[in-house]
């Protein structure tokens, strides 16, 4: 076994990590949300006077204490950082309550009173859309809030010479990101006015825009740090920076260090989740297999809020259909204002679920044109010049998606399996064995979501030793490892010459945020920029020492060599040139290619690289329990380059697992009032360690030509394509097709009595 | 007197910390912040720590059971020589670790684990395991360590009993 390489697990394995909620300051006071009982009503009254009465209290707020704006978001400006009239959602916080001691708060928190008038509550999309329900977002029309489109060709009439349509509706339901560690919020007032953030956020930068906005504050004047992080998936953005802006709300008014802890009930609540959808699909295929149509039309619930709901949409509508040619289709999805509770980024980010759709939708067909789901997808697979559903041609990097299929496919003998496959017969322990595939495409980091840039800095001091800052954050994800092994290889020295600095939003610019599996490809494309420039400068400074006219200074073995046997240690080299007044600093960049969208005809280069992935199952239901067991997973992605492989390895098997619980397990529960009831792992089942096997997982490795490093990336594409996998091999096993997430296997009728 | 012994150290209980549970007590009195808290409802955990070798999870621990026993946390693992105990070891070179939140309390219970059977095959890890949730691994590393944790401590052990 390879040993893996992490700059931050000596401190995790002894306790020594510091996460938020392991920090405390001198004097720090603490707070509490304070929720309400309703779902959607209008505020009469919010109550404090008992609160603000009892022990330790020393500070009871409500929006009338927000010095900045009322709501902030990171498209619309619509999430109440304390609500004022209007409560949209179960989550809603109607004050902040701050004592000495958080049992204080808590008691205190009891006593906040909130009258209001309830209004119909909607949670559902199709109810929400529908002429006459009551508007839920603030200065629109309806509840519709956005809407992406794919336009391409004539799909009307082409379906009329389709051989066979399928046409069928799926449904995914509300999915928890389920974070070990719940969210925490510190600030620390700065003699000079400014403000220190510590908190288990995603993206320090994203926090210090939330913390501002609020408190009506420059962005200079607010510091936000990283620390450890005990996992986001996304999911550490919107709430946990609102979580932050709180505590520096109550630490502003009372000038004091202010922690505010979430505990798992007030997370499960409050946070952020991926969005439900539901998809109606006609798809159209002639007789060889051939996609010759789809017409689609997706509703996704936003929830109360807006959240990035626009965004992950827009990836729902680029790949619509997942990795195949068509050169007719007509899609449209809608993010739909409900009472839920806000959805937004999660760990693959709109694609999960069409995913879920298509390729269920491609295993359909396949069977009635009786071809094998593998030829199906080979008949269809996008390859080298292929032209996208939004008119991109794949011309600029290797088109592997065939060759991962066929990789995960004999890997697992997929074939053979399938054929063994219990199709609703039983065998003789009375099981019903299946195996299933499923096939997709990622484009690579946001893509026309928005700007993708990045930025690094690399530093050598005096003694040779190496400080590099990068504007990509640790979640948990390694992406600070990554960034040191790329800068290790890139310079010739070992990992522990390099020092990674723990980036504030003061060290360096902001550098886009940690999503879309982005880290290691735009921080790396940046890290190399840096070294790039380094190189020359250190050059520069020591060529009259190490090299004749002409010469080139190579950097490896841990040296810096010249010609005819001249070479320095970086602690001569740094001397030198701090002795000779050079600073060997290098300030680096990265600028994703560009990319382009017409929103009118969803038709452009959606993403400048695609990541192209294959997994396969092999199911066991029993009948009698109602219940699926995955026997075996193999799964097989092309993700450019592999910097740190064990690593990598990690992020496919931890993205498999929270995928398959998004296939088997994982539904978030709330009543028919919009209350949430999944409020605890009690309740929100995730995986456990018994509930999934060994993955065999295959990196396959094409450079791409448009990344900096070749790297391309990993955390999403390892989730997106599970739950389709599964469903198949189910489909296998039983003969019978379920079409809504999570699986329910005993709602097939198995039974022989049945 | 009520005393609690937390990782060989001696400290009195006193009579207002005793509706605590032993997790607050370790977290929040004695600033042993390696123990985490996930749920504190007992289905996570991440607060696992040994009491008198027996895994619990502290959330759910009332610190008063504790009393007059001996408490193990992820901070008490380092040897006086500042080398890592072989399952933190393990879990740093089988890349076990990912956010690390879950660490602490695996780390408790692959201790647990190996205690009561120091060869376990991949099956009885994942049964041990169960308890403990992790987000980011999928597990596999995690099962991964605790079998090489348990290679090398038999490995270590045969050397010390026949070696030389
Ligand atoms: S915190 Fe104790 S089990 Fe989760
Ligand atoms: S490593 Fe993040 S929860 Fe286990």
């Amino acid at each position: 076994m390879k040993n893996c390489f992490r700059n931050d697990a000596l401190q995790k394995v002894c306790g020594t990590a510091r996460f938020a909620d392991d920090l405390s300051f001198p004097e720090m006071a603490h707070s509490v949300p304070v929720y309400s009982d309703f779902v959607h009503a209008r505020i009469t009254a919010v109550r404090v006077e008992e609160a603000q009465n009892m022990p330790g209290v020393l500070a009871v707020q409500t929006w009338k204490d927000v010095p900045g704006a009322l709501c902030a978001g990171q498209i619309n400006q619509d999430y109440p950082i304390l609500v004022k009239d209007r409560i949209r959602s179960t989550g809603d916080v109607v004050a902040v309550v701050t004592a000495e001691s958080r049992a204080q708060a808590l008691a205190a928190a009891e006593k906040v009173t909130v009258e209001a008038k309830p209004l119909p509550v909607i949670l559902d999309t199709e109810e929400a859309i529908k002429q006459g329900a009551v508007v839920i977002p603030e200065g629109l029309p309806g509840n519709i809030i956005n809407h992406h489109k794919v336009r391409r060709g004539n799909p009307e009439s082409r379906m009329n010479d389709a051989e066979l349509i399928i046409e069928e509706f799926f449904e995914t339901p509300l999915v928890e990101h389920a974070y070990m560690e719940p969210e925490c919020g510190i600030c620390v007032p700065r003699d000079d006015g400014v403000l220190e953030i510590y908190g288990s956020v995603q993206h320090p930068f994203s926090t210090r825009r939330f913390v501002c906005a609020y408190l009506g504050r420059p962005l200079a004047s607010v510091v936000v740090h990283s620390h450890a992080v005990g996992g986001s998936f996304g999911g550490k953005d919107d709430t946990a920076s609102i979580v932050c802006a709180r505590a520096a709300l109550a630490a502003t008014a009372l000038g004091r260090p202010v922690k505010m802890l979430y505990d798992r009930p007030w997370s499960m609540r409050e946070s952020y989740k991926r969005n439900p959808y539901k998809m109606w699909y006609k798809a159209g295929f002639a007789k060889d297999g051939r996609l010759v149509s789809v017409i689609s039309r997706t509703l996704s619930d936003s929830g109360a809020y807006t959240s990035t709901t626009p965004w992950s949409t827009w990836r729902s509508a680029a790949q619509n259909i997942g990795p195949y040619v068509l050169e007719d289709i007509k899609a449209d999805v809608y993010g739909v204002a409900t009472n839920n509770i806000f959805t937004g980024a999660m760990r693959g980010f709109g694609s999960p679920q069409t995913n879920f759709a298509f390729e269920q939708i491609m295993d359909m067909a396949a069977e009635k044109l009786d071809l094998s789901p593998l030829e199906i997808r080979r008949r269809n697979a996008v390859t080298d010049g292929s032209t996208t559903i939004t008119g991109q041609v794949l011309d600029d990097h290797t088109v592997s998606l065939v060759e991962v299929m066929e990789k995960t496919a004999s890997s697992i003998g997929f074939e053979e399996k399938l054929k063994q496959s219990s199709h609703g017969v039983p065998g003789k322990d009375g099981k019903l064995y299946g195996a299933g595939i499923a096939c997709s495409y990622r484009g690579c980091s946001i893509g026309a979501e928005g700007k993708d840039f990045c930025c690094a800095t690399v530093n050598v001091q005096f003694d040779g030793s190496i400080v590099m800052d990068v504007s990509v954050f640790e979640n948990g994800q390694g992406a600070p490892s990554a960034m040191i092994i790329l800068t290790s290889e890139m310079l010739g020295v070992p990992v522990e010459k390099i020092h990674y600095q723990a980036s504030s939003t003061a060290s360096i610019p902001d550098g886009g945020t940690t999503v879309a599996s982005r880290g290691t490809l735009v921080g790396g494309g940046a890290i190399k920029d840096a070294v790039d420039k380094l190189k020359v400068i250190i050059a520069e400074a020591l060529k009259a020492e190490l090299v004749d006219e002409g010469e080139e200074i190579e950097f490896r073995d841990n040296r810096i060599y010249g010609s005819r046997g001249r070479s320095l240690s970086w602690e001569e080299a740094g001397r030198k040139m701090y002795l000779a007044r050079v600073y060997p600093f290098a300030f680096g960049t990265f600028q994703a290619p560009p990319v382009t969208w017409d929103e009118e005809n969803g038709q452009g280069d959606a993403y400048f690289s695609y990541v192209y992935s294959s997994q396969a199952v092999e199911v066991e239901v029993d009948p009698e329990k109602g219940s699926c067991r995955v026997l075996n997973i193999v799964a097989s992605h092309d993700i450019g380059k592999a910097v740190n492989p064990p690593m990598l390895a990690g992020q496919i098997h931890g993205g498999i697992v929270q995928g398959a619980g998004m296939a088997l397990s994982e539904k978030f529960l709330v009543d028919e009032q919009g209350k949430a009831l999944s409020l605890n792992f009690s309740k929100y089942k995730i995986p456990r360690a018994t509930d999934y096997p060994d993955i065999t997982a295959h990196i396959i490795e094409n450079p791409d030509p448009l990344s900096p490093t070749g790297v391309k990336g990993i955390g999403e594409p390892a989730l997106e394509l599970i739950s389709p996998a599964i469903a198949n091999a189910v489909a296998a096993a039983t003969g019978q097709r379920l079409t809504s997430l999570p699986l329910d296997i005993k709602s097939l009728h198995l039974k022989e009595s049945e | 007197m009520n005393v609690i012994v937390v990782n060989g150290k001696e400290y009195e209980i006193r009579p207002e910390h005793e509706s605590l549970t032993l997790l607050q007590f370790l977290r929040e009195e004695l600033h042993l912040t390696g123990t985490k808290n996930g749920c504190a409802e007992g289905t996570c955990g991440a607060c696992t720590v040994l009491v008198d070798q027996k895994a619990v999870r502290s959330c759910r621990f009332k610190l008063a059971k504790a009393a007059g026993a001996e408490v193990l946390t992820v901070e008490g693992l380092i040897r006086e020589d500042g080398s890592l105990h072989p399952v933190q070891q393990a879990f740093i070179d089988a890349g076990a670790v990912q956010c690390g939140f879950c660490t602490p309390g695996m780390i408790m219970s692959a201790l647990d684990l190996l205690y009561k059977n120091p060869e376990p095959d991949r099956e009885s890890i994942r049964k041990a395991l169960r308890g403990n949730l992790c987000r980011c691994t999928g597990y596999q590393s995690i099962v991964d360590a605790v079998e090489l944790a348990s290679k090398r401590m038999m490995t270590a052990h045969i050397t010390h009993q026949y070696g030389q």
